[in-house]
């Protein structure tokens, strides 16, 4: 059961892959997926490696990202 | 399940019009969670410029009002003489604050206006397609400089944290970055302590944030953040010139 | 019958804008009318309002727009060349519907011009010097106590359209005395009341539902832009009904009829009487409100008029609108001065008497 869950608006998101970037567990990636705005939008390729650290959510400049923490 | 990081209701659910990787959305984002966690967003008024920013209006939930190039820190000083108790910023880029609008900002800062100036440098134009700003580096391209700022014909970039820190009445004056989740906390950290020096009314408050223009640098988002690490920040340092005493760190 | 006392031109204008209930000022020192920005450093604190020299009229009339937008009663003043400078500020203020009260005490131009008196800035005040389809009604009193009745009424006719209204005074009227009467002042309106009369201001939207107000300029969307133009345009057709004033004297049986504003309207009564004298009955048009211009005047020229004369100190702008007026019935003829200088009546009158011959 993964610690913390990732949520995407990706209908706001534009592929600029600053997430992806600063994802230091590398498990951030631009999908195949287009999304509402035209753009392939993010995934999250591995959710249980996620260590909550909100760097994505901090550079997303189109407020795609949500994080949430499971309740132990 | 606990919310770590949730998107403020500052931000209206709209998506922006900027450009993939352009930090508007970043600075965006921090001040309206500042003025959310202050409780504020029903008491502010913001001021948008010319430039791409001009449309902040749609995504920022709070009054705003647009303005003519370079005159926000003129209209802000009005707002402030008929709204005393309210909190007020205006959001400028490079050719608004540093070039038309120069005169504009020197004097409100002087005057130790009780508003707070949020400066995006991109050390480019944006909207009007990639030309040459105050803030453009040496030997930067632009389309009025093709062949890379030269200063012995337009001078040197502009340093307006350093000019500002100048005037006795411009109490917070600090420059951060917007490319690294470090440097974004400590960006917002300094939105935050500007905006309580504004509460306190001690005198002008002045943040500069070193920002990307992915489209007119022509870079991806990740290379304009490289950009900004290792050709901005050298040119125009990180850190606080100014603070009062009073204000908390 | 309320107290009169002896006041300077520009002294006057301050308090009327005091009383009328304006409670903050921008303002840059221009001769001929710094006596105003002095008089309000003096007073408009002391009374409730707050004063602020600026460090420009660019600086000036961008100042006036936040303090309007955020719901304040605002005046300001000028003399031409600050009002020139105002003019990008102008075109959006009336773009971004905000209602202000504008003065310009004019003097001669082009350009930096003198400091004596002028009235070449009716093109500028009357048409624009911003950019895009805009009007501002514009009122050009003739005597001290007459601006001050116009100061004092427009700030709710600014409010009403939510635009710029603008006094076209000189320099002349900027610097004598007359005795005038001052009405009732006004009180300032609250910060904390300004919701419940301009409910589209910016005042934080906790103040207003919790719902944010947006004041603005730009429309990337024509049909959007289109929109905000004509709706401008249904208040600009109402004002021209609503706001049209004038004094027309002695036009049943003159043979010249006179027109002319401010200043000159006052040498020109003293001509008229010259002329009556002489033998030769002339009349006056006085357009009071230049924008809308009273076309509806010319209607009332008598059978016996063989000329109409427009009297400026210009090289001729309200002649263009007389023109308008007259409509092609009889020959309009200008007779003028620039640079500052002001004819006397008698030049007038001996002017009139030349046109009237070379009629013949």
């Amino acid at each position: 059961m993964a610690k913390f869950k990732l949520q995407f608006r990706t209908d706001f998101c534009k592929g600029c892959e600053l997430c992806v970037s600063a994802c230091p567990k590398h498990i951030l990636a631009i999908g195949d997926e287009i999304g509402a705005k035209g753009y392939r939008t993010v995934v999250c390729t591995d959710q249980e490696a996620c260590i909550g650290c909100t760097s994505c959510a901090l550079v997303c400049p189109d407020c795609v990202i949500e994080i949430f923490r499971e309740d132990d | 399940m606990k919310p770590v990081f949730t998107i403020t209701e500052g931000m209206l659910p709209v998506s922006t019009s900027y450009c993939p990787g352009c930090t508007h959305g970043v600075a965006h984002r921090i001040i309206m969670e500042v003025l959310d966690e202050m409780g504020k967003l029903g008491d502010a008024i913001g001021v948008a410029p010319i430039g791409c920013s001009i449309v902040a209006h749609k995504f920022m939930n709070v009054d705003m009002l647009e303005t003519a190039h370079g005159r926000a820190p003129a209209v802000a000083s009005g707002i402030r003489r008929a709204q005393p108790d309210k909190v007020i910023f205006t959001y400028q880029g490079d050719g608004d604050l540093a070039s038309i609008g120069m005169g504009e900002i020197i004097h409100a800062a002087n005057r130790g206006e009780t508003f707070t100036t949020f400066f995006i440098n991109n050390a480019i134009y944006g909207m009007t397609g990639g030309q040459m700003a105050p803030t453009t580096l040496v030997g930067q391209k632009s389309t009025t400089c093709v062949e890379g700022r030269d200063p012995m014909k337009v001078g040197m970039p502009v340093k307006m944290c350093e000019l500002i820190a100048n005037l006795p009445r411009a109490v917070f004056v600090e420059r951060v970055a917007l490319n690294t989740p470090a440097h974004i906390r400590q960006a917002k950290k300094a939105v935050r302590r500007a905006l309580e020096v504004q509460e306190q009314r001690l005198g002008f408050s002045f943040v500069e944030f070193l920002s990307s223009c992915p489209t007119n640098w022509g870079l991806n988002g990740p290379e304009a953040a490289k950009f900004v690490e290792e050709q901005m920040i050298p040119y125009y340092p990180l850190g606080n010139l100014r603070t009062p005493e009073e204000v908390a760190k | 019958m309320p107290e009169k006392i002896l006041m300077k031109g520009n002294e006057a204008f301050a308090e009327a804008a005091i009383r009328a209930g304006c409670g903050f000022y921008f303002g840059y020192p221009i001769t001929p009318q710094s006596e105003i920005p002095e008089y309000l450093s003096r007073e408009l604190d002391k009374r409730g309002g707050k004063f602020l020299q600026a460090e420009s009229e660019l600086a000036a009339i961008n100042m006036a727009y936040g303090a309007a937008a955020a719901g304040g009663t605002v005046f300001i003043s000028s003399s031409s060349p600050g009002i020139a400078l105002m003019q990008e500020g102008m075109s959006f203020i009336c773009s971004a519907g905000v209602p202000l009260t504008i003065l310009n005490v004019s003097r001669c131009g082009p350009g930096v011009g003198g400091i004596q008196p002028g009235q070449a800035d009716y093109f500028q005040a009357t048409r624009g010097g911003g950019n895009g389809d805009y009007r501002i009604p514009v009122f050009a009193p003739d005597s001290i106590q007459e601006a001050v009745d116009l100061i004092y009424a427009a700030p709710p006719i600014a409010d009403k359209y939510r635009n710029p209204v603008m006094i076209l005074a000189d320099g002349m009227m900027g610097q004598m005395m007359e005795p005038v009467a001052m009405p009732e002042p006004r009180p300032i309106i609250k910060p904390e009341d300004i919701p419940a009369y301009k409910p589209w201001a910016v005042t934080g939207k906790a103040g207003h539902g919790n719902v944010k107000n947006v004041v603005q300029s730009l429309y990337l969307q024509p049909e959007l832009l289109e929109k905000n133009t004509e709706d401008m345009y249904v208040k600009y057709a109402d004002a021209e009904k609503a706001l049209v004033r004038y004094e027309a004297k002695g036009l049943e049986d003159a043979e010249i009829v006179f027109v002319a504003f401010g200043t000159v309207a006052r040498l020109c009564r003293e001509t008229i009487e010259l002329l009556g004298e002489a033998g030769v009955k002339a009349g006056m048009i006085r357009p009071i409100s230049l924008w809308p211009f009273p076309y509806a005047a010319f209607n009332e020229i008598g059978p016996k008029t063989k000329v109409v004369i427009s009297v400026e100190l210009s090289m001729g702008q309200m002649i263009d609108d007389v023109r308008m007026g007259v409509c092609g019935r009889l020959p309009v003829k200008l007779i003028h001065r620039v640079g500052g200088l002001v004819p006397t009546s008698i030049e007038v009158k001996n002017e009139a008497l030349a046109i009237l011959e070379g009629l013949k």
